[in-house]
């Protein structure tokens, strides 16, 4: 077995490391395939199929972001039938959950040319869960990507806090027996915030700046540096509105963090901003 | 009428006696593996051409091959007696009437791919069969080193019809939500633990005993060519005689409805209208097409259908089927896991359209149907609108 | 293998902790060695928990494993090494039997990690402030060193020792001088052509002698030889061990001048306060973290009012008193410091906005960096050596006795950070406030419950504070954080027996005295 897989996509012939996934070899030959639950710096969760492509001898779709790529192997990523799969997969996630904020799927819908509204029927519609200081539940608008479980467990945070829990049409993300965040076992990292592609998870300034309309993505200017608290180093993108910080991110991309932060880095900077209310000692 | 799974004579002696096991033959296939050794017993079974009899007719020596090459020293085996398909109970009747089947091809299966520790995974509303099992693990007084070498492992099912797949029974094994794992990797290279697993179906493991009391030839010379050796059908719905039959690879579907011997004519009105064949995840077959069909993948194909795990529902001609559809939905949209789109949300969505109020668009659900068919991660939900496609493919059952 | 020594990286350091449980998931081990049951000892392999300040005698026993079942890695000793005999000699007492009765570590237990670590194919040790806040702080980082040095587990990547740095810019500021006996890039202030080299860009004479570390900087206070203090970015009044004792030392300054982004109790007493805008969101510059990776500061937003960022006010305070400086950017002074520290040499403002950080040393423009320390020790000749510093366990400074029965250890928190300053009502969840960690047993014994208050006192100070029953510390040790300076002085209690090296208290082992207070929490 030599290093490199020679196979074909989409009639092109293309040779990729031994190991490359369909994914990120339909990337490399220009021919990119939609994701939503994928996320770079987590094990796919095979979850939302918007990956699927058609692989010759394989009696079902295959998903791209996790199969790897074979010697012959003989991809197609815009089949009638990767078509046809591809738009159900909008449709039926945009007529269960809220899409406002999740711009991956908004694209997918797009895309596809999906009629949700043909759907109808039961939705994921339910109160906000607003039980902590520093982020807001919204699982209206959860896709149940597995992003935030995976990244609270053992691809990045290893605090194992949120799960899913129940089944079909009920299945949905869960801290333990309905339990609000401060009484589970959360440490408040935010990690699943970052990861979260839908704004079911939101940091609640964001959350609350949005509710009152004030929240202006035009208006942000967004800076690199440094996190001030321990000597680990992790880079941080500051989001300023109006001279104040409203959100804290870590470029994915950074060799530190790979987008992650601890519950200091990407909360506790208000401190930062709170010499208005003076007279503290 | 053929028993080779089924206890004939044997079934005067006591259920879990040594003289029972050694009169339907074990003792002669334990020693006959031993004899053969690993690679000798997986070129028999092999050579009789065992197929999966869980659902996906996946060639058994195939499997044990593959486990039985990695170097990974540690090797798993583990039987698959979930049994929650709708209107299957084969596995039941089979390790209620033979326990020694079963584990005897368990425990060759161990020793073929060598495994130390062999694993079942025996559903939760069986607990007749799970004490039975347990008082069997005392076979290892006389049965034998091949049996003695094995350390058994019980496990129960927590009432989850998807805790049956593979993958999703090795993670609940490993004491994680029952969702099923991506594949590949395929248990035989990443199972328990991550470790090569082979994974057996009850009835699978009967006839790998069977094969070792007699030899290949002897297994092959009922069924077809391509299917040898017998099939456990399980008849529910509109017949006389409801049960579980044993019958031929490739035999003829009609007498097994209509014979005195096996279903013993049709119940209800007397007026076949359909069978559903292979569960709830089955096809439909109309009466007309039940009097052709034999009962093997093969001559089922043309059909599209196929003997999954061999339950056969029967539906006189008062049913309405459209309203069948709906009940096998609900059982669908209950028992998915929820791991990916295409099941989690079209299981629902089925439900909706076959149980509402309005006249559903067949060309929408048809598109549903392929897409959940071509998309979903699992057999689940790949299988799930199978009945109802192959209803929209039979407008003579349209009503 | 990862032996992380008196370090709850999983709460102190949670990025880095991220790494090390990527490392264990595919399949590295994890050690822990500490004397509480933390968050990140809940997730090692195996955690060996010690009395508290037995740590020299537990690593020495660990050596003196190492050479009985002679799993040294010669061929690096007698390459790369100097003083080994000696080594050798001074551990020979130390066998795991005896280190046991010091720790209460089961001798297999000691001979499990001192195996696991030596047999392995990569190894390294991190470590934080449960290493180096001890009087003998110093004495610990040997005894960690040597380990090293036996097994060859340095220089090579996936080994090392690692302190991992509690504040973001420690290692920036040892970096840039800021230390008593160093010029930046650790040059010795001793080091003639060093102190030349700076002498000749800043063209004024610097002192041979190297100053004073902070606890002297006290002592120096309260015997009056030094009259005047300014604070940049402290606020030791809080933080500091024996807080008390520190109260006097600053009664007796002349001046005191104290730069802060807010109003700190030290900032409270000073004569002159400057405004500073030195939040990491409005400074401008690079922070070196753990693994000296020097990254660029941006500012994000202006500061509040008239404040100004340090380059600033040392400036203008420096014309005020007479000096002619120029007004410098950040950049500017980076290029004036690299020109004369040799492992910034390469590190330019481009390159830095180009990456996301260059690793020290970086000796020419367009090197790459250098991700891993000390590979020269695995060169064909090694100059220099490295020598084994033998080293003795001493007990902590403080025993316990039946006046002050219980042993009290301090540490951090995951939500909170430091004196409590930058880390305020964010809106975490947790209670924010201080609580004490007592074992079952001992709450059995004080006849006290959760959330009982109760006082702590030691021979110099005492606080009232809630208790929270926990298994996370063993009977006999009790812990505390100092997130919560106002209401939970908790420094007051701490001993400042200080390490006459690096000048760090000894945070970690002081003897307190619990009694429950007739009060709800
Ligand atoms: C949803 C689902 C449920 C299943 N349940 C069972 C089951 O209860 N028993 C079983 O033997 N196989 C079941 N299977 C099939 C198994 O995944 C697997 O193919 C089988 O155990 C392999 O054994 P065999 O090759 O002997 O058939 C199920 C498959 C799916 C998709
Ligand atoms: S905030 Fe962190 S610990 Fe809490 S659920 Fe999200 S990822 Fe897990
Ligand atoms: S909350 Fe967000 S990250 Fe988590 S499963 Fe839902 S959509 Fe995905
Ligand atoms: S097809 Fe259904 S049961 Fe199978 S993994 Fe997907 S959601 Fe789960």
């Amino acid at each position: 077995m030599g290093n490199d897989v020679t196979m074909t996509i989409d009639g092109m012939t293309v040779t990729v490391p031994y190991g490359t996934t369909i994914r990120a070899a339909a990337t490399m030959a220009g021919h990119p395939v939609p994701t939503l639950c994928w996320h770079e710096h987590l094990a796919p969760a095979n979850a939302c199929r918007a990956c699927v492509v058609e692989v010759e001898g394989s009696r079902t779709l295959v998903a791209a972001c996790s199969r790897e790529v074979e010697p012959g192997m003989v991809v197609r990523t815009t089949s009638e039938r990767v078509q046809r799969a591809r738009r159900v997969v909008a449709e039926l996630l945009a007529s269960a959950s809220d899409a406002s904020l999740a711009p991956s799927l908004e694209a997918l819908c797009r895309d596809t040319g999906a009629h949700p509204e043909n759907w109808g029927g039961a939705t994921w519609h339910q109160p906000v869960r607003d039980d902590n200081g520093l982020y807001v539940r919204d699982y209206a608008k959860c896709i149940l990507c597995y992003r935030c479980v995976e990244a609270c467990g053992d691809q990045a945070q290893n605090t194992f806090a949120i799960s899913v829990a129940g089944r079909g049409f009920h299945a949905h993300i869960d801290a333990g027996w309905d339990r609000a965040m401060p009484e589970s076992d959360c440490v408040f990292c935010g990690n699943c915030v970052a990861v979260c592609p839908t704004g079911a998870l939101i940091d609640r300034t964001e959350w609350t700046l949005r509710q009152n309309g004030q929240w202006d993505d035009a208006a942000i200017t967004t800076t690199d540096t440094v996190c001030g608290y321990c000597g680990v180093g992790c880079g941080l993108t500051l989001h300023v509105l109006d001279n104040r910080i409203v959100k804290v991110t870590s470029p994915p991309d950074h060799p530190v963090t790979h987008g992650m932060l601890c519950v200091k880095g990407r909360y506790a900077y208000q401190y930062v901003q709170q010499e208005e209310a003076a007279g503290e000692d | 009428m053929v028993r080779r799974l089924l206890p004939d004579n044997e079934s005067v002696l006591p259920l879990l006696s040594e003289e029972r096991w050694r009169a339907r033959g074990y003792d002669r296939a334990l020693a006959q593996a031993a004899a053969l050794g690993p690679d000798g017993v997986i070129e028999w079974v092999t050579a009789a051409h065992i197929t999966g009899r869980g659902g996906a007719a996946f060639p058994t020596g195939k499997k044990w091959a593959s486990v039985a090459r990695t170097t990974d020293p540690i090797k798993y085996v583990v039987m698959n007696a979930d049994e929650s398909e709708l209107g299957t109970f084969k596995d039941r009747v089979l390790l209620s009437g033979d326990p020694w089947g079963p584990l005897t091809g368990l425990a060759i299966a161990a020793y073929a791919v060598g495994a130390r520790d062999a694993f079942l995974y025996v559903r939760g509303e069986y607990p007749e069969i799970e004490a039975l099992l347990k008082d069997a693990f005392g076979w290892t007084r006389w049965a034998g080193p091949l049996a003695d070498r094995l350390t058994f492992h019980l496990y129960r099912g927590g009432g989850a019809y998807i805790a049956g797949e593979e993958t999703a029974l090795i993670n609940s094994i490993e004491g994680k939500r029952p969702e099923p794992r991506v594949k590949p990797p395929f248990p035989t290279q990443r199972g328990l633990w991550d470790h090569p697993t082979v994974i057996q179906n009850v009835e699978t493991l009967a006839n790998v005993a069977l094969v070792l009391a007699h030899d290949p030839e002897w297994y092959r010379a009922v069924g077809t060519p391509s299917a040898p050796g017998t099939k456990l059908i399980a008849v529910s719905g509109h017949v006389r005689r409801p049960g579980v039959y044993e019958v031929p690879m490739g035999f003829p579907l009609w007498p097994v409805l209509m014979d005195p011997d096996y279903g013993g004519g049709i119940g209800g009105s007397g007026r076949l209208q359909a069978v559903l064949i292979g569960g709830a995840a089955g096809t439909w077959l109309t009466a007309d097409e039940c009097r052709e069909a034999r009962l093997d993948n093969e001559s089922l194909r043309a059909y599209g259908a196929s003997l999954g795990s061999g339950a056969m529902m029967v539906f006189d001609d008062t049913v309405n089927i459209w309203r069948i559809l709906g009940q096998v939905a609900r059982f669908f949209a209950h028992e998915s896991c929820g791991q990916c789109v295409p099941c989690r949300i079209g299981t629902q969505r089925l439900v909706e359209q076959l149980t509402g109020d309005r006249q559903p668009d067949y060309q929408q659900l048809r598109e549903l149907g392929e897409a959940m068919r071509d998309a979903s991660i699992c057999g689940l939900g790949q299988t799930a609108p199978q009945a109802l496609l192959s209803y929209l493919d039979r407008p003579a059952l349209w009503r | 293998m990862i032996l992380l020594v008196g370090s709850n990286a999983a709460e102190t350091h949670p990025i880095l902790f991220q790494h090390i449980m990527k490392g264990v998931r595919r399949g590295a081990q994890l050690l822990v060695i500490d004397p509480r049951r933390t968050m990140t000892a809940a997730k090692a392999h195996e955690h060996i928990q010690l009395a508290v300040g037995s740590d020299i005698a537990l690593l020495n026993a660990m050596a003196h494993v190492i050479i009985r079942d002679g799993l040294i890695h010669q061929a690096f000793i007698d390459r790369a090494t100097d003083g080994y005999e000696a080594f050798k000699d001074s551990v020979a007492g130390w066998t795991p039997e005896r280190a046991a009765a010091v720790s209460g570590v089961p001798v297999t237990q000691i001979e499990h990690v001192a195996r696991t670590y030596a047999r392995a194919d990569r190894a390294m040790i991190a470590w934080t402030l449960g290493i180096t806040e001890h009087h003998n702080a110093v004495d610990h980082v040997f005894a960690l060193i040597n380990l090293a040095l036996l097994t060859g587990h340095v220089g090579r990547p996936g080994t090392g020792l690692n302190p991992l740095r509690g504040q973001n810019n420690v290692q920036g500021g040892g970096d840039m001088g800021a230390l008593p006996d160093r010029l930046p890039g650790f040059q010795p202030v001793g080091d003639e052509s060093a102190r030349r080299r700076f002498e000749t860009a800043w063209g004024v004479t610097l002192s041979a002698r190297p100053g004073l570390n902070q606890s002297q900087m006290f002592e120096a206070m309260r015997e009056g030889t030094i009259r005047g203090l300014y604070v940049i970015g402290e606020n030791p009044l809080v933080s500091e061990a024996n807080s008390g004792h520190i109260v006097e030392a600053f009664n007796r300054l002349d001046a005191l001048i104290v730069q802060d982004v807010v109003m700190t109790k030290t900032a409270a007493r000073a004569d002159v306060v400057f405004p500073a805008r030195v939040s990491f969101a409005e400074s401008t510059g690079t922070y070196t973290n753990s693994e000296r990776r020097v990254q660029l500061v941006r500012a994000a937003r202006r500061g509040p009012g008239e404040s100004r960022d340090d380059l600033w006010i040392l400036s203008a305070l420096a014309r005020a008193l007479g000096y002619d400086w120029p007004t410098v950017s950040a950049a500017e002074v980076f290029d004036e410091m690299r020109a004369l520290v040799p492992t910034y040499r390469g590190i330019t403002y481009e390159a830095l906005e180009a990456s996301r950080g260059i690793q020290w040393p970086c000796p020419s423009e367009g090197h790459p960096g250098t991700p891993v320390l000390h590979t020269r020790l695995w060169d064909e000749v090694v100059t220099p050596r490295v020598s084994f510093q033998p080293v003795e366990w001493v007990p902590p400074a403080e025993p316990v006795d039946s006046r002050y029965p219980f042993r009290l250890t301090t540490g951090r928190r995951l939500a909170y950070f430091n004196t409590g300053v930058q880390s305020r009502a964010y809106g975490h969840p947790d209670p924010e406030r201080e609580w004490l960690e007592l074992h079952p047993d001992d709450a059995i014994t004080l006849a006290v419950g959760e959330g009982d208050m109760v006082r702590v006192s030691s021979r110099r100070g005492q606080v009232v504070v809630p208790v929270r029953v926990t298994t996370s510390v063993p009977p006999g040790t009790v812990f505390l954080s100092f997130h919560f300076p106002d209401e939970t002085p908790t420094n007051v209690l701490s001993i400042d027996a200080t390490d006459p090296r690096s000048g760090t208290a000894e945070f970690k082992a002081a003897a307190v005295r619990i009694e429950r207070v007739n009060e709800r929490g």
